[in-house]
């Protein structure tokens, strides 16, 4: 039987990246925040300090960070004519667990999406007619333009402190920037980070053919910043412990570094860790959200009452509290109806692998996200129309890695152990290079997320099912990008080179990206989407959804710096308007 | 338990109660807003909350154990309750206790009425109109729990004959206003001595070196005097009031004991208390210490700390020791990196340690700790390097060194 708490304005489920700006938001505005996340609190100095980050086994081949399946996980199948089993070590994504979420663990790679990105459906439309589009993939238009968003991306990169150098400010183009990004208001807050020599070759290469390198954006800092809350944080050293890996050295923007600081100082803040939400309670119409209730440590259950009810945990979770809910109408692959679990979508990555004789790329020296990259094939960026497939993704060399246990990459036809292994480690740990594409993954009738029938979590809840394999039109961009992308490695004379376009099936045990995306998207129509333009249920105005679960589909760009934007436009939308007449905020 | 110690017997615990509370509290106008206003910012500046609140507890209801060479004094009750607090005195009574370090018996000077003595009698009346405001709290405070001969309080006034003298600060006509305000400010309310100033075997101030730096609390309260080596000669007066106002500028960010003041009081000083407090402090003379010989940089020990910087230090401090300011301190020519005494440097790589956050310097980073991962060797070279680099010159810091903070650390009951 759960117990009652006293109820308060806000209560937010997940204490992550959008968790934490929501929170920021609405305490700032003198709301009282109850912030409930599944995880442990975590802080720098205490949990990943720089005395012991850097330990490959214990973040990244024994999980330290992350959820264990044990607490949540999901089942998985390819298509409807299969059995979902359930995922019972984390594979092709890594869930994240707690203060920070994934914002402790990421790579920092902070992209804003294009322009035509966010009115995906009728600009594909508009530009090679309804018939292009393959028969059963569901993308549309976010509700949202790029333009509504700039001031919100602007305001989370200087949170973040972002380090990159705008191509194109406020309409005029700039050399060494990206020429393909939409406007922006002011350039990033801190200039890009120094680039290695691989980067620095591969730019030299792409440059060659004719194309325009730009520094990837990093949320691993240049130098010392200090952002829009007073929070401090210092200059990445290159260390390439980055994703899998919370920052020692305060200089890769997470929560941690840019939020929770100026959060735990507000007494109308309260944070419950390791507390699991259990599901969000509605009144009896089913029109409003009573708050939520979850388990502690103990066993023990607890209703917390609230007028205002965000959900801020990742994506699938999001989704899975929607359906364990009762809220809004689970999709129905069969008849297309329905919205909750619908539009799921990922990411489609490959690479390009080279080795070289005579070259030392210190891969050692390294950040999640110094590269350069070029977007001459992202999106809309190139015509498709003789291509058969639409979507793009950027290109590029990011060194983020050369880490002893994993960052062995050999070549092709070497032993997987032993001596000839060793030797072939040693001979190419330093010459090889890799480089890769980040492809877009569109929407689809088949891939969606619902309750797995038969198995449920430790709680007893029915297990979230995925269903999801990647389509024709995806592999085909996947191809396409890695050969574009061998062109200009080729450029760098390596002695060989592997291509790795993306192949189906979907490997669910081989990781590619966290980026999962989608189930509860946003959207203008409350039959294709769950949420309206700032987030808001559609069928309960007084819950919002952040984070990717909103995404109709994925761009070719890493999601976060969408995610923060998306994050800061609810907030707004909230502050500015829904306290002031809580109710929808878009007649459905 | 929250616990705070003070230099030496440099704190008194008012004890009330000990006679029957016969006078009725005369004093200032309740209603006079103004006065009561300038005594809780006079409050502030004094930080009677730092001791006279414990952990969780009632603001000024006291019973705080304040930790001395000689044993725990507790802190005394200080609302206005009649029966456990101060409710029964009146103004005279409060204003000897300040001036004089008697109340109906000698305080201890854990209450450090050596620097209240220099208050001025109206702004002791100020924060008595104060203190008659805030909520009265019944907690019956012991205060007397010292070892014998010191639990015999009639020996205060031995000491004070040796040690304390009474008067209020009296302005130095050669100087401007703000070194006055600014001296009368540190030698009184703000007791800056009371943890930063030597003191001798009976806890009193060691004369002729006022505030050039004391051990307590198993911290270095670092010089504060004007030397550019070894105190705050290298800051600006605006680099001063930064750190006293925010808890970090770009030299330093403050933790330990300091970072409670800051928290409790420095923040809260006007600008122009700070400023003032900053000229004076500039002002003050070094001891007329000879300057060190840095070691050699080719010295094997040097050597071996270079090593460890690299590996470990420098990825936040910066191979150059320049740190980053408000987040990481910098090493080169920093006082406390360079005082004769190591007791804080040890200290924060053995256990680490947490800046203070303030409301305008949120972000209170932190230091780990060091000594589950070096050795005493290893810390003894690391710590000898950075006093001897960049132009830093210090003496060597040895291996026992080491050995002795970490056995005093563990034995500190924190």
């Amino acid at each position: 039987m759960a117990r009652k708490l006293p109820a308060t304005d806000v209560v937010i489920v997940g204490l992550g990246w959008t968790g934490s700006i929501l929170a920021q938001e609405l305490t700032e505005a003198g709301l009282n925040v109850v912030a409930i996340e599944r995880g442990p609190w975590r802080d720098t100095a205490t949990d990943f300090p720089p005395t012991y980050a850097q330990d490959e086994l214990r973040y990244h081949i024994r999980h330290d960070l992350f959820l264990r399946p044990a607490q949540e996980t999901m089942t998985f199948r390819h298509n409807t004519r299969q059995t979902a089993l359930p995922i019972r070590t984390w594979g092709s994504f890594m869930p994240p667990n707690g203060v920070g979420g994934g914002g402790v663990h990421w790579n920092a790679e902070t992209w804003r999406f294009l322009e035509s990105d966010f009115v995906l459906k009728s600009h594909l439309t508009q530009r090679y007619g309804e018939k292009f589009l393959p028969d059963d993939m569901t993308i549309q238009d976010w509700g949202v333009t790029y333009a509504d968003l700039e001031p919100y991306y602007d305001k989370f990169e200087h949170l973040c402190g972002t380090s990159g150098f705008a191509g194109n400010l406020k309409g005029t183009k700039r050399d060494g920037g990206n020429p393909f990004e939409g406007p922006r208001s002011r350039d990033y807050p801190t200039p890009p980070q120094k680039q290695p020599y691989g980067p620095t070759l591969w730019a030299k290469a792409a440059i060659d053919s004719g194309y325009k390198p730009f520094p990837q954006p990093s949320g691993n800092l240049s130098q010392a910043y200090t952002n829009s809350l007073g929070v401090t944080l210092g200059p990445c050293t290159y260390c390439g412990f980055c994703e899998w890996f919370g920052c020692g050295n305060y200089s890769k923007a997470s929560p941690q570094t840019t939020i929770l600081p100026v959060l735990v100082r507000r007494s109308n803040f309260q944070a419950r860790t390791e507390c699991v939400v259990q599901k969000i309670n509605l009144d009896s119409a089913r029109k409003r959200a009573t708050g939520v209730t979850y388990v502690d440590t103990s066993g023990q259950e607890w209703e917390q009452p609230a007028e205002l009810v965000l959900l801020c945990a990742f994506q699938l979770f999001n989704v899975h509290l929607l359906l364990l809910s009762g809220i809004g109408t689970p999709y129905d692959p069969g008849t297309g109806q329905g919205v909750i679990g619908r539009n799921y979508s990922y990411q489609t990555t490959s690479s390009v692998d080279a080795y070289f004789d005579n070259q030392n790329f210190n891969p050692f020296i390294a950040s999640g996200a110094i590269g350069m990259c070029v977007d001459n094939f992202n999106g809309d960026n190139f015509d498709h129309a003789q291509l058969g497939f639409v979507g793009g993704g950027y290109i590029g060399a990011v060194q983020t890695n050369g880490r002893p246990i994993l960052g062995t990459r050999v070549p092709k036809g070497t032993p997987k152990w032993g001596a000839a292994w060793k030797k072939a480690v040693a001979d190419n740990y330093l010459s090889n290079y890799g480089t890769a594409t980040h492809g877009s993954c569109y929407s689809y009738r088949d891939v969606f997320l619902d309750l797995d029938p038969t198995y449920t979590d430790a709680y007893g809840r029915k297990l979230l099912r995925i269903t999801f394999d990647f389509h024709e039109n995806e592999l085909k961009m996947s191809a396409y990008l890695t050969d574009r992308l061998a062109d200009i490695v080729q450029k760098m004379q390596p002695r060989s080179l592997e291509k790795h376009p993306r192949t189906g099936p979907y490997d669910i045990t081989k990781y590619q990206t966290t980026h999962t995306c989608g189930g509860a998207v946003m959207g203008t129509d409350p039959k294709t989407s769950a949420l309206n333009r700032y987030l808001q249920s559609w069928d309960v105005p007084n819950l919002f959804v952040t984070g990717a679960t909103a995404f109709p589909q994925n761009a070719g760009y890493n999601p976060t710096g969408t995610v923060g934007a998306l994050a800061y436009w609810a907030a707004d939308a909230i502050r500015t308007r829904y306290l002031k007449s809580p109710g929808p905020l878009v007649p459905a | 338990m929250r616990r705070i110690a003070v230099a030496a017997v440099t704190l008194i615990v008012l004890a009330a109660g000990a006679r029957p509370i016969s006078v009725i509290a005369r004093g200032s106008d309740p209603q006079d807003f103004t006065l009561i206003e300038r005594g809780r910012y006079l409050a502030t500046v004094g930080d009677c909350t730092a001791c006279h609140t414990s952990a969780g507890g009632k603001p000024f209801a006291g019973g705080r154990p304040i930790e001395t060479p000689f044993g725990d004094v507790l802190a005394a009750n200080i609302t206005p309750d009649r029966k456990t607090g101060i409710g029964g005195w009146d103004d005279d009574t409060f204003y000897n206790a300040m001036h004089e370090g008697f109340s109906d018996k000698p305080l201890y000077p854990a209450m450090p009425y050596p620097y209240y003595t220099k208050v001025t009698r109206a702004d002791i009346k100020a924060i008595r109109a104060y203190l008659n405001t805030v909520e009265p709290v019944e907690n019956p405070v012991r205060s007397d729990q010292l070892p014998f001969p010191f639990s015999v309080r009639a020996s205060m006034r031995a000491w004070n004959a040796l040690f304390f003298s009474k008067g209020e600060w009296k302005p130095d006509p050669g100087k401007s206003a703000e070194w006055n305000r600014g001296a009368y400010l540190v030698e009184g309310l703000g007791h800056c001595g009371a943890c930063h100033t030597p003191k001798n075997v009976f806890g009193g101030d060691k004369t002729g070196r006022s505030l050039q730096g004391y051990v307590l609390q198993g911290w270095l309260a670092p010089d504060i005097t004007g030397d550019p080596r070894t105190g705050i000669g290298g800051w600006s007066v605006d680099e001063i009031v930064e750190y006293l106002k925010t808890g970090a500028n770009r030299f330093q960010t403050a933790s330990g004991p300091m970072a409670e003041e800051i928290v409790d009081s420095t923040q809260h000083w006007t600008e122009q208390d700070l400023r003032a407090a900053a000229v004076y402090l500039k002002d003050q003379q070094a001891g007329s210490r000879q300057p060190e010989q840095p070691l050699q940089a080719a010295d094997p020990v040097m050597q071996a700390g270079a090593a460890i910087y690299a590996d470990q230090c420098a990825a936040c401090h910066a191979m150059t020791g320049d740190g980053v300011a408000r987040l990481f301190p910098t090493l080169k020519h920093s006082a406390s990196v360079q005082s004769d005494d190591a007791t804080s440097l040890l200290r924060v790589v053995l256990e680490g340690t947490r800046a203070v956050a303030t409301d305008r310097a949120p972000t209170g980073p932190a230091m780990p700790a060091f000594g589950w991962k070096l050795s005493d060797s290893q810390i003894a070279a690391v710590l000898t390097y950075v006093r001897n680099t960049w132009g830093n010159a210090a003496a060597a810091v040895s291996a026992s060194q080491v050995t002795t903070a970490r056995k005093a650390l563990a034995d500190r009951s924190e």
